[in-house]
């Protein structure tokens, strides 16, 4: 496997084509279900599971799909892989079922899967298919995780609440102390929107600095730089 | 070959393999279904188990309350638009509470979905909020899950109480004796307003619920 084409998926699926930041597929999932850390984690895991299944899949079989049906046939496999998922998590984290709900079978609706599996898996081989699921899936659990915790910890003052769905008996941590008010805006769905957008913000302004930096560098002659000016 | 032809020649192909992967996925899915039904179900019934043990302590009885139930159709009185269902717990044979599926048709954010323990003693054992949409980190405290205040969930407050004084089923603000969360009223009010109903339907018709035979409908 070629050491720079690996290190490209991996760079893009975790910030230069970032799924939830830069390429702002899947924005559904992301913004209701992310009011508490351990929900998010949950369906990221769900998702990056489905992602990697589904761009293997397609890898695999792609010499078998004709391309005029390519799109039916994909949502097929994708479909076929969320239920797979759904039954799996019912019949084994029923407690993280109940919370998700409708949320996993949705994960089928979820662009970013999609966009993938066409403009990746599609054309590339299995192993780089595979790669490029997990890349793009853990960029999403990123952002997915981080959205989750800020929303948590500013709207109820608690992390890992619902911790108890995957492990029994372990107790959420409480921050500010239990007459934290809370801040509803953070948890209703407007507070999705403020964090994402800071958090695009964020991203923006260090991927702005850098490219300044870039530029800089590339503008100014090596005798500059090396302090003899 | 005329492009006619081969037209017809592709669309018969594209749909042949879109049929193949139709039946191949179908296969793996039901294949699925089949291996993870049985741990789905026992899920399912733990889950259902949990709820029940929140509302009666599960050293109180000895038979299987999900088992020896009866259902129930429309009942006004519960909220219960579609029916619902009633388990019996039993200590060696002996009544010792019903357990109710009830409603409140009005919380803040529509029907709040309860499980009302109601003891032989014609007392309250144990209330749960098992479905609601209530303004989270506003109305939702009427569920313990999300009831901050863990020590002494508001909850709570309806373990052990009776007929009577039946109108102490009431908000403090209403004339009752319940606290609330100021500034979020309606939720604790509905579910207050649910229980005492379903309460009174419960002792009222307590011989029969207990003596019909397990799994017929009333």
């Amino acid at each position: 496997m070629d050491k720079q084409i690996t290190r490209e998926i991996v760079v893009n699926g975790l910030w230069k084509q970032n799924p939830g930041l830069v390429q702002l597929l899947g924005l559904c999932p992301i913004l209701a279900i992310s009011t508490n850390l351990i929900n998010a984690v949950s369906l990221a895991l769900a998702t990056i599971l489905v992602m990697i299944l589904a761009n293997l899949g397609v890898a695999v079989l792609r010499n078998f799909i004709p391309y005029e049906v390519r799109i039916p046939v994909f949502i097929l496999i994708i479909a076929s892989l969320v239920t797979v998922v759904d039954l799996a998590f019912n019949a084994w984290l029923h407690g993280l079922y109940l919370v998700l709900g409708i949320f996993i079978p949705l994960i089928v609706t979820n662009c970013i899967v999609l966009a993938r599996v066409e403009a990746f898996a599609a054309k590339n081989d299995v192993v780089h298919s595979t790669l490029d699921g997990l890349a793009q899936g853990t960029g999403l659990l990123a952002v997915l995780a981080v959205l989750g915790a800020m929303r948590e910890i500013i709207g109820s003052g608690t992390l890992f609440s619902g911790i108890d769905l995957l492990i029994d008996g372990a107790r959420p941590l409480s921050l500010f102390g239990d007459d934290y008010p809370g801040f509803l805006l953070a948890i209703l769905p407007p507070g999705a929107f403020f964090a994402l957008g800071l958090l695009i913000a964020l991203r923006n302004w260090i991927e702005g600095r850098a490219a300044a930096r870039r530029h800089r560098q590339a503008a100014l002659p090596p005798a500059v730089e090396a302090g003899t000016a | 070959m005329s492009a006619e032809h081969t037209a017809t020649a592709t669309s018969l192909r594209s749909a042949g393999v879109m049929l193949a992967f139709a039946v191949v996925f179908t296969l793996a899915m039901a294949a699925t279904y089949r291996f993870a039904l049985p741990d789905i179900e026992a899920a399912r019934e733990a889950a259902k188990m949990k709820l029940v043990d929140a509302v009666l302590p599960p050293g109180r009885y000895d038979n299987r309350p999900l088992d020896d139930s009866v259902t129930i159709g429309a009942t006004p009185e519960l909220g219960l638009r579609d029916g619902g269902r009633i388990y019996r717990a039993r200590r060696a044979g002996e009544d010792v509470a019903l357990i109710v599926e009830a409603a409140a048709p009005d919380g803040y954010g529509g029907r709040i979905e309860l499980l009302v323990a109601v003891g032989e003693d014609g007392r309250i054992a144990g209330v749960r909020v098992t479905g609601h949409s209530e303004t989270p980190g506003l109305g939702d405290y009427v569920d313990p899950r999300k009831d901050r205040n863990k020590k002494a969930p508001w909850i709570d407050q309806f373990r052990g109480r009776g007929p009577e004084r039946a109108g102490d089923l009431k908000l403090k603000k209403d004339g009752g004796e319940f606290d609330y969360h100021v500034g979020a009223t309606i939720s604790a009010r509905a579910v207050t307003g649910a229980v005492a109903r379903a309460l009174a339907w419960t002792r009222a018709h307590a011989s029969e619920l207990y003596s019909a035979p397990a799994g017929s409908r009333l």
